[in-house]
């Protein structure tokens, strides 16, 4: 968790960051949105995305399903959906690694959601797509490879 | 203003399952338009689901997600009656709410 907090703070220029998440903390649920992983987001290269999320020593995981399609013929709408089956699922980001941005979505689905979500994201060409779940403190991953017959990210 | 999402969450057991749709270009900024001009970026980026008011899913987007984004989740201790609020912000501050009841299973 420190070396999480670490690194997060290191990304985003210290102490503004900081104020923000503590204030979002403080906030009412229902309210509060989480601070925005702009860092996150704007890394080109999946090493970036996985650092950002402090995830960098992530472990493979075989409870982590990816479903996908094979191939997906029109890459601006790939559906997408990633199951955990890891106890105490807190988060769940989907990366396509050959995106211009790699880092797709972030999902915390701490209180009370199952470890699992669905959603339909771009790709702009043949690549792995990686779920990274956070679960008790720790990072597991997951990878699938996904063929893109026509890029959706023109 | 922004479009209604459709949201429709089903009971099976005492999971809720929450299906949502949202309206929104999802603009990656890297889409030119019929001139030549590129289109800026316009996306969602946070997403809050929440059951009777409780956070169940927080959700931070980037421009990668599709146009018109399908958001599927599993509520856990659902019952029927319950409501299930959705939010999103777009990067413009644009913002919608909407919010429906957990329909009984069939």
């Amino acid at each position: 968790m420190n070396e999480l907090r670490r690194s997060f703070l290191k990304l985003t220029g210290g102490a503004t960051a900081l104020a923000v998440v503590t204030m979002a903390g403080l906030l009412k649920t229902g309210q509060a949105l989480a601070a925005w992983n702009k860092a996150g987001f704007e890394s080109k290269a999946v090493a970036d995305v996985l650092k950002s999320l402090g995830a960098t020593d992530a472990a493979e995981s075989k409870d982590i399903v990816i479903t996908a399609p094979d191939i997906a013929e029109n890459g601006a709408v790939v559906p997408i959906a990633v199951t955990s089956r890891i106890p105490n699922t807190q988060q769940i980001s989907v990366v396509a690694e050959k995106n211009p941005f790699p880092l797709a979505a972030t999902f915390d689905v701490g209180g009370g959601g199952e470890g699992y979500v669905s959603t339909r994201i771009k790709m702009g060409q043949t690549s792995n797509v990686w779920a990274v779940v956070k679960a008790g403190g720790k990072y597991y991953v997951a990878k699938k490879e996904v063929k893109i017959t026509v890029g959706g990210c023109g | 203003m922004a479009e209604p999402m459709k949201i429709r969450a089903t009971l099976q057991g005492d999971v809720a399952d929450v299906r949502i749709l949202m309206l929104h270009p999802m603009e990656t900024g890297q889409r030119k338009d019929g001139k030549g001009k590129i289109v800026p970026l316009h996306f969602i980026q946070s997403v809050l689901v929440t059951h009777n008011g409780k956070t169940v899913l927080d959700a931070q987007w980037s421009q990668a997600v599709a146009r018109n984004p399908f958001l599927g989740l599993r509520v856990k201790g659902a019952k029927a009656g319950d409501k299930i609020s959705v939010t999103w912000i777009d990067n413009k501050g644009e913002k919608r709410t909407d919010e429906v009841t957990v329909a009984g299973a069939s």
